[in-house]
């Protein structure tokens, strides 16, 4: 497991899992699969695997960290101990603190926060299994969740990372490319805004490098963009589906 | 000054509904002189206004709203009131008694105590300030009998129907009397339980399938079937 292989990319540019190196790994997104939550949505990102639940607007507890002029907005990224190799304690880590601030500064500009002051909304992440660019699958998730609960938002929040594999410029690293590639630049975008919500960078880039990483990023980022649309629209689709065929048959 | 969208269509939030001389109606914004989608939902457009039903909402407290709460606190002087909106609504001691009210004297929690329902009405509400309620009107008060749905707020005034059409279609297949809390919480009160069924099954009906053409005819239908079903037996 731990031995690094020779090349992550071959002769051909071909990557370790069958991409070229501007593939998206396979994504699936489903809104609306928890019950008790307010707004919901799962996603599987080639192997990642990930809820998020919205709650809200709703009144603030504890009181106190109720703004008097917005609304608050709170994430919570947590992995489950099951979701790596080796068993991650359930205790929320160093990382896990970040992610969630991370997540919510790139969610936080998609919502009217002015509209509604004094109210909060959650918006809870949990990872059921990772496999690299989890922050990046769970804003797109989030984003969805958020959608689903009826909150008004200027658009869909959509993630999506670059990097640098071997001297090449790849979309979409999964968890080996990240570990040992030479750079990850992952991307958060208001595609019908045009406008950037996150931009991290760990590794080295040249600026040229570095601009052709975040380009390509939004380019994924539009491409899971027509995703999520169709996911949140699916939900109501499907009734409207079954009550034409039912008019057909009729 | 282009619209990017058919009538009816269901769109996301963010989607681009038109540019230039138009007006945001409810359930979208502007920005440079474009009209967004706020929410999913179903664009319309009324002469220059752009117009959204969404399908996905909360309740937003407005003066004069009728609407059905539960208590959740007994206070000093008064109730804590859920009215499935972000912000919790007041009730006050001195607005249900009739007559002056003491703490020393009055037990609250003997005239509404936590978990009784009550349809309502809202007196004040403000960005700043709670919505407070009043229960002092005809046909406001304290819930005895019927039972409660709860439909998407946003769905009510398809309930409601054109002049009031459908409620009242509604209210006389079925013998129900029926209160709509416009927070989306729906008080059903008819003889039998079956007919409150009835009034509670077609209710639903119309929250489902309220963004699919032809609802009007579909629901006429199920009424009328129900009657059969309930003459045949």
């Amino acid at each position: 497991m731990n031995e690094k292989p020779v090349k992550l990319i071959d002769k051909k540019g071909v990557r370790l899992d069958g991409r070229k190196a501007v593939d998206l790994r396979p994504i699936k997104l489903q809104v609306g699969v928890l019950s008790n939550a307010d707004g919901s949505a799962y996603i599987e990102h080639g192997k990642n695997k990930i809820l998020a639940a919205a709650f809200g607007p709703r009144e603030m507890h504890p009181k106190h960290l109720a703004l008097a002029d917005r609304m608050v907005l709170r994430c919570r990224y947590h992995m489950a101990p099951f979701s790596v190799q080796e068993r991650k304690s359930p205790a929320p880590s160093r990382r896990e603190v970040e992610l969630s601030k991370v997540i919510r500064e790139s969610l936080e500009p998609a919502l009217f926060l002015e509209l509604y002051p004094r109210t909060g909304v959650d918006v809870f992440v949990e990872v059921l299994q990772a496999d690299g660019g989890t922050r990046c699958a769970s804003i797109t998730a989030a984003a969805l969740a958020i959608a689903d609960a009826g909150v008004p938002m200027r658009d869909l929040v959509v993630a999506c990372a670059a990097g640098k594999v071997d001297d090449t410029i790849v979309l979409d690293l999964h968890d080996e490319e990240d570990k040992l590639g030479a750079a990850d630049v992952p991307v958060a975008y208001m595609p019908s805004l045009d406008a950037i919500t996150l931009l991290q960078m760990d590794g080295i880039l040249t600026p040229v490098e570095f601009q052709k990483a975040v380009d390509m990023a939004m380019c994924g980022c539009k491409k899971i963009y027509e995703m999520q649309k169709e996911a949140l629209k699916t939900k109501y689709m499907v009734v409207r589906d079954i009550k034409e065929k039912d008019e057909v048959e009729e | 000054m282009p619209t990017y969208f058919e009538k009816k269509q269901l769109v996301t939030p963010g989607e681009l509904l038109a540019e230039g001389d138009y007006l945001p109606g409810e359930n979208t914004y502007v920005e440079e002189n474009k009209i967004y989608a706020q929410r999913i939902g179903l664009v319309d457009a009324d002469n220059k206004r752009i117009n959204m039903v969404a399908l996905r909402a909360f309740y937003v407290p407005k003066v004069g709203d009728t609407v059905i709460g539960t208590i959740t606190e007994v206070g000093f002087n008064g109730w804590t009131v859920d009215i499935k909106s972000p912000y919790n609504a007041m009730l006050r001691a001195s607005d249900v008694l009739s007559r002056p009210f003491k703490p020393q004297n009055d037990e609250l929690s003997t005239v509404l105590n936590t978990g009784d329902l009550i349809v309502a009405k809202i007196v004040s509400y403000d960005r700043a300030h709670d919505p407070q309620l009043t229960v002092g009107e005809p046909g406001l008060g304290k819930i005895t009998r019927g039972q409660i749905l709860n439909v998407m707020p946003t769905k009510i005034p398809r309930v409601i129907g054109r002049n009031g059409s459908m409620i009242s279609m509604i209210k006389q297949e079925t013998n129900c009397q029926i209160i709509l809390g416009l927070n989306g919480m729906v008080l059903v009160t008819g003889k039998t339980v079956e007919d409150e069924e009835r009034a509670i099954n077609v209710i639903k009906k119309i929250e489902q399938e309220s963004h699919i053409s032809g609802l009007t005819d579909r629901i006429t239908q199920l009424l009328k079937e129900n009657k059969v079903n309930v003459e045949e037996p």
